[in-house]
């Protein structure tokens, strides 16, 4: 039996009906990472000993009724997340020895849910990527063509879901980085509103704009897991006191009478033909499905790449400050003074696109520019955020593509950091406004996937999913894989 | 405006890194480009925004200051290079 059933409902029902025990579905994951990852290179850490002993606890658990509906799944986490006794290496040299003390809040989440961990995926350095290219650990392929990158920063965990490696990893999102992997590998990536998952023992990259989520097949399987992510936790300062719905008991509701904004905006120069097309196709299957779509405007779109890399690299300088070889973390091998020290252990393990963004920060907030630069991002992110806030008096929800081109190939972008932050053009408004936001696959161009956007207004995660399952119910994008996968349903 | 050799040593400073006397052109071009990038907002006019610190419309929370963690230094001192007595060890610096 193979692990690639379409979705948890399918999983969850063959483990009750004891055709399938946890162990088998878990040792499936692991035996298939063995096979394919050495191509792929999605994982840093994978863990069959604790994976196999949290599994038999599941089996218990299912055995003795006291199962929930994810309890048995396995899945993976982007190296970002603490888990307690395990290394959490962030894509760094610089974190390459550290081993968490403590759970973060979304790795205990789900374990306490029954999921079971099978490893730590890949990722950008540091979060700080959008094509999986800059991980000290090495660049990960893309399962629909390995000459392509999955985008990143959560490219490890997209490239092993879409692989069928996991059926569903965990990623954050500061600028696009769970959105724009799921449209490039084929997958469905939430973003949950900024302050809706703790960020407990998530490594801080960009503390206004960073936010946990999931990268799934299905909105179905997303809206599960973010039931056992969401809530209230005193140890963020920043999370929401926000009651956390039922995200699965919304999915049927119906989308007659939903209006729909497409912001003309999105539909500039920029955006490949061939993604445009699956983008409209998938506007005309929402309003077959009931939805009314109006076209809107976001006149300041242009400027959210922008303010980000003002904004991002700021907040990234400050945040980065604490990596001086002291408490825990690399320390560079050569003597010195205190300074020379900071400075080598720094300087020996922070990757070229990480000291970019820490220098850029530490430019834009230095004696004579911050007024210039930081305050005017701060000034022109609320223009954004109010710009977005006029659509949503006039629609339920925005609609468009989630990145200009399909997967791009590896090595293409990497000589032009400019180039490489034009992919995140259509997702950084959503982290900017604090906006939840989902990516959908809707169809191909150059035989690659594609991703359709959908942004909801603050907390309308349960919307978003809804639609998102919606289209998912009238189309069958999601459960396309790449040959690697071996097939799925 | 462009950023020279100079300005990446200055920068560098702030932020404690070094960079390499051959990477320095790369790095003074490729943060001109960023720096070139983000230029753009001059132009946007911001007469009366007030600046967005932060997406949720929230206050600081506030807790009473009371003693909740255990101790636990020998643990979390496990992931430090250097430690003595309790102490993180640093290069000298009172002579």
């Amino acid at each position: 039996m193979s692990t690639l059933l379409p979705d948890f409902a399918e999983m969850a029902r063959a483990l009750r009906a004891g055709k399938v025990s946890s162990r088998e579905l878990t040792g499936d994951c692991l035996a298939r990472i063995k096979r394919h990852d050495s191509s792929l290179n999605s994982f840093i850490s994978v863990y069959p000993e604790q994976a196999l002993a949290a599994a038999d606890a599941a089996d218990k658990a299912i055995a003795s009724g006291s199962a929930g509906p994810l309890t048995g799944i396995p899945m993976a986490h982007k190296d970002i997340f603490c888990a307690e006794g395990t290394r959490t290496t962030v894509g760094s040299k610089m974190l390459d020895n550290f081993v968490s003390p403590y759970d973060s809040r979304v790795v205990s989440g789900l374990a306490a849910a029954g999921m079971v961990s099978v490893g730590k995926t890949n990722m950008d350095e540091f979060a700080m990527g959008s094509s999986n290219e800059t991980s000290y650990f090495g660049p990960v392929k893309n399962p629909w063509d390995l000459q392509r990158s999955p985008g990143g920063s959560s490219g490890g965990s997209a490239a092993a879901v879409a692989a069928g490696l996991v059926p569903a990893a965990t990623g954050t999102d500061t600028g696009g980085s769970i959105r724009q992997p799921a449209a490039l590998t084929g997958l469905t990536g939430l973003k949950p509103t900024y302050g809706r998952v703790s960020r407990y023992g998530m490594v801080a990259f960009a503390s206004s704009l960073d936010q946990a989520g999931t990268l799934t097949r299905s909105a179905a399987d997303a809206a599960l897991m973010l039931g056992a992510m969401a809530g209230f936790d005193e140890r963020d300062s920043t999370c929401a006191n926000v009651p956390v719905p039922d995200y699965s008991a919304t999915l049927n509701d119906s989308l007659q009478g939903k209006t729909i904004g497409v912001p003309k905006e999105f539909f500039d120069d920029g955006l490949e033909a061939g993604c445009a097309q699956a983008v409209q196709d998938a506007i005309a299957e929402y309003q077959k499905l009931g939805a009314t779509v109006k076209e809107v405007s976001l006149p300041n779109l242009a400027m959210s790449v922008p303010v980000y890399y003002i904004v991002a690299p700021a907040e990234c300088s400050s945040n980065l400050s604490r990596f001086d070889g002291v408490r825990f973390g690399y320390r560079t091998e050569s003597t010195g003074d205190l300074a020379d020290m900071y400075t080598r252990t720094r300087s020996e393990a922070f990757g070229a696109e990480v000291k970019r963004r820490i220098m850029t920060g530490a430019y834009v907030l230095s004696a004579g520019y911050y007024d210039a630069y930081y305050l005017q991002a701060q000034k022109v992110r609320q223009l954004i955020s109010d710009d977005l806030s006029r659509c949503f008096a006039e629609v339920d929800l925005i609609i468009g593509p989630t990145t200009p081109t399909p997967a791009f190939k590896l090595g293409e972008k990497m000589g032009d950091p400019v180039q490489m932050y034009l992919n995140d053009m259509y997702t950084i408004a959503a982290n900017l406004a604090g906006l939840p936001a989902i990516s959908v696959p809707c169809g191909t161009s150059q035989n690659l996937p594609v991703g359709l956007q959908l942004i909801g207004t603050q907390f309308a995660e349960g919307l978003l999913l809804n639609c998102a399952h919606q289209y998912q119910q009238a189309t069958d994008w999601h459960l396309r894989t790449p040959e690697i996968s071996g097939g799925v349903a | 405006m462009p950023l020279s050799k100079q300005d990446i040593d200055h920068i560098a400073r702030l932020a404690r890194l070094e960079v390499a006397p051959q990477e320095k052109g790369d790095y003074a071009e490729k943060l001109s480009q960023i720096i070139e990038l983000v230029e753009q907002l001059g132009a946007i006019d911001t007469t009366g925004v007030v600046p967005m610190a932060h997406p949720l419309d929230m206050v600081q929370r506030l807790r009473p200051d009371s003693v909740t963690e255990t101790d636990q230094r020998d643990y979390l001192q496990q992931n430090a290079r250097d430690t003595e007595n309790a102490l993180y060890i640093v290069p000298k610096v009172i002579e």
